[in-house]
């Protein structure tokens, strides 16, 4: 609770300044749309309303203020608008209706759950490969860094059109993007978390003559979970993120992806931000989540002073 | 060229000249070497160590760092294998010894998992072994009455003190009965108090359990206080200057500490480390 406090000054800091942003961001459009609507706007032309900053046309039309937080298309919208935005379309539409953003979190979502649970799953059987295979050691570390270099902005439309040619479509290619950029940190952290136990562990296995077998359920399988944690917590927002971009380079009909790029195509700057909002409160939700299994499952397996 | 006669005498001297371990040594080494390669040359650990460990001994390795007090002990525990001589436990190799489960090793830290509770860890080398379930939570009241950890079973290591989870630790080495207990620096990162206590319950728990014990320290009156054998080591290469048989009873109060006797073997074994840094 004591976190509160700084956490709403942060907060409060941020809304300042989006609130004080949108009077210069908008005034040209604000301008423009006071015009056409009668009013006195100096300078009198868009082209000579050109040669002014945002702020320097705020400061010669500062009756025109309030005009910049109720434009239809903003350039940037201000917080109230996305507000109302979110409202209308989480709470106030069918969950069934193509414009609620609970329907487009749902299908973002299920990509994103199944993608991360085979990121998840590929990670750790390669990572259980790294630590306990050599040559896997030696060849899978350098692919898997650089897997994560290439841009998946480029990569995403390549993996979606090669699948669809082989007739792999819907949820799958999305999944499949989500789960590149979620098994990366799963390898990383579990390789560690494998190899966590010091020698002395290890020779105490020796000296009960156990099998390699043993030592992975006993030993190093138990000794790696808060490491598995720490990787699933950045695991699970990278999923949350491939699956967006996923929907992004394809015309998805569907998903917070398809809200953005709507948003985008159709000068509904609005839109696009409120799937964003809603994008980021989902991450938040989903890692809160795993943050709270963390702390159970560690203090379950006394790890964590209760 | 020689003669038959000559060979045969050859082979008998050779015979000879090798010492056989006395019959009832648990624990042999002849001629033990191991030189261990590193960045900056050859390290010789351990150069022609000859012991010999009866069955019920209590035997301390005392000398400073690097003089293979613990390389031997890991020799002894298969741990390390030695590059010449020969080791016996049990009258097989040190590898065989181990795979049969003869010593319970007792680390300098407890090693206690931190995910199982106290009885849990006591468990794991019972889980490993292949006892049975029934057979696991005897044992496991058992070996926690024997070092005074009753009760408990259910906690997890960070609620303990740190003796109580070196003797937890005792407790883990004890649970599947093996005949020798070793013992690497067991209690040397506890305060003196707390280290005495534990002393005097080492004793006790030796006494009951009719152990051969092999323990590894760096404190001079530990060392007396417990062993019926000190084998002082000294580095450069790791080597046997002194052994001493104590004439101690067995019965052995803290208090014994302040007799004339223990101060004698004090005294030889301060005598036996300092001998051995003359070279340097």
């Amino acid at each position: 609770m004591k976190s509160v406090l700084p956490v709403l000054t942060v907060v409060g800091a941020i809304l300042l300044f989006w609130v004080v942003s949108v009077i210069p961001m908008n005034m040209h459009l604000t301008a423009d749309q006071a015009q056409r609507d009668g009013l006195v706007v100096s300078p009198a032309t868009p082209a000579e309303r050109q040669a002014y900053s945002g702020l320097g046309l705020t400061l010669k039309n500062t009756g025109l203020i309030s005009r910049t937080y109720v434009l239809e298309r903003p350039r940037l919208p201000s917080p109230h608008q996305v507000g109302v935005e979110m409202w209308d379309t989480i709470f106030a539409k069918k969950i069934t209706s193509r414009r609620s953003l609970v329907y487009h979190g749902w299908v973002t979502l299920s990509a994103t759950l199944l993608g991360f649970a085979i990121g998840t799953t590929l990670g750790i059987l390669l990572a259980v490969g790294i630590v306990y295979n050599k040559a896997m050691d030696m060849s899978v570390m350098p692919w898997a860094i650089a897997s994560q270099t290439i841009p998946i902005l480029a990569l995403a439309p390549m993996i979606i059109v090669m699948l669809g040619a082989i007739g792999i479509q819907g949820l799958l290619p999305k999944s499949i993007i989500s789960a590149y950029l979620s098994f990366f940190p799963v390898v990383v952290g579990m390789v560690k978390g494998l190899r966590s136990p010091d020698g002395m562990q290890l020779d105490l296995l020796r000296t009960y003559h156990a099998s390699p077998a043993q030592g992975f359920w006993k030993l190093r399988l138990p000794a790696s979970v808060p490491y598995l944690f720490a990787s699933l917590k950045i695991g699970i927002s990278a999923s949350l993120v491939g699956a967006i971009v996923a929907e992004l380079p394809t015309g998805a009909r569907a998903g917070f992806g398809a809200r953005m790029l709507v948003g985008d195509q159709y000068g509904q700057p609005i839109v696009t931000w409120a799937a964003l909002f809603a994008a980021a409160i989902t991450a938040a939700v989903l890692v809160g989540l795993f943050s709270a299994i963390e702390r159970l499952t560690l203090r379950r397996m006394g790890m964590q002073a209760a | 060229m020689p003669t038959v006669a000559e060979l045969a005498g050859q082979a008998l001297q050779k015979e000879d000249s090798t010492v056989s371990p006395p019959s009832k040594a648990v624990i042999a080494a002849q001629g033990l070497d191991l030189t261990f390669q590193t960045n900056d040359g050859p390290v010789h650990a351990l150069k022609d160590v000859n012991l010999g460990i009866d069955k019920g001994d209590f035997v301390s390795f005392i000398g400073p760092s690097g003089c293979g007090k613990t390389t031997f002990l890991r020799c002894i525990a298969g741990l390390e294998t030695p590059t010449g001589g020969e080791i016996t436990v049990n009258g097989m190799t040190p590898d065989e010894a181990r795979r049969a489960r003869a010593y319970g090793y007792v680390f300098q830290a407890a090693g206690l998992y931190p995910w199982r509770t106290i009885g849990g860890n006591i468990k794991l080398p019972l889980e490993i072994m292949g006892f049975s379930k029934a057979e696991q939570a005897d044992r496991v009241k058992r070996v926690l009455e024997l070092v005074d950890l009753a009760g408990f079973e259910k906690k997890f290591p960070w609620q303990l003190s740190g003796g109580m989870q070196q003797r937890a630790s005792i407790a883990r080495a004890l649970a599947f009965d093996a005949d020798i207990l070793l013992m690497d620096e067991p209690f040397g990162a506890l305060d003196e108090i707390v280290r005495d206590h534990l002393n005097e319950q080492l004793l006790q728990l030796w006494a009951r359990t009719e152990k051969t014990i092999g323990f590894v320290t760096h404190s001079i009156p530990e060392a007396v206080y417990l062993s019926t054998k000190i084998v002082v080591m000294s580095p450069r290469p790791g080597r046997i200057t002194d052994v001493i048989d104590s004439p101690l009873p067995k019965e052995r109060p803290l208090d014994i500490r302040d007799t004339p006797e223990f101060i004698e073997i004090a005294h030889r074994v301060r005598d036996g480390l300092r001998a051995g840094h003359v070279d340097d």
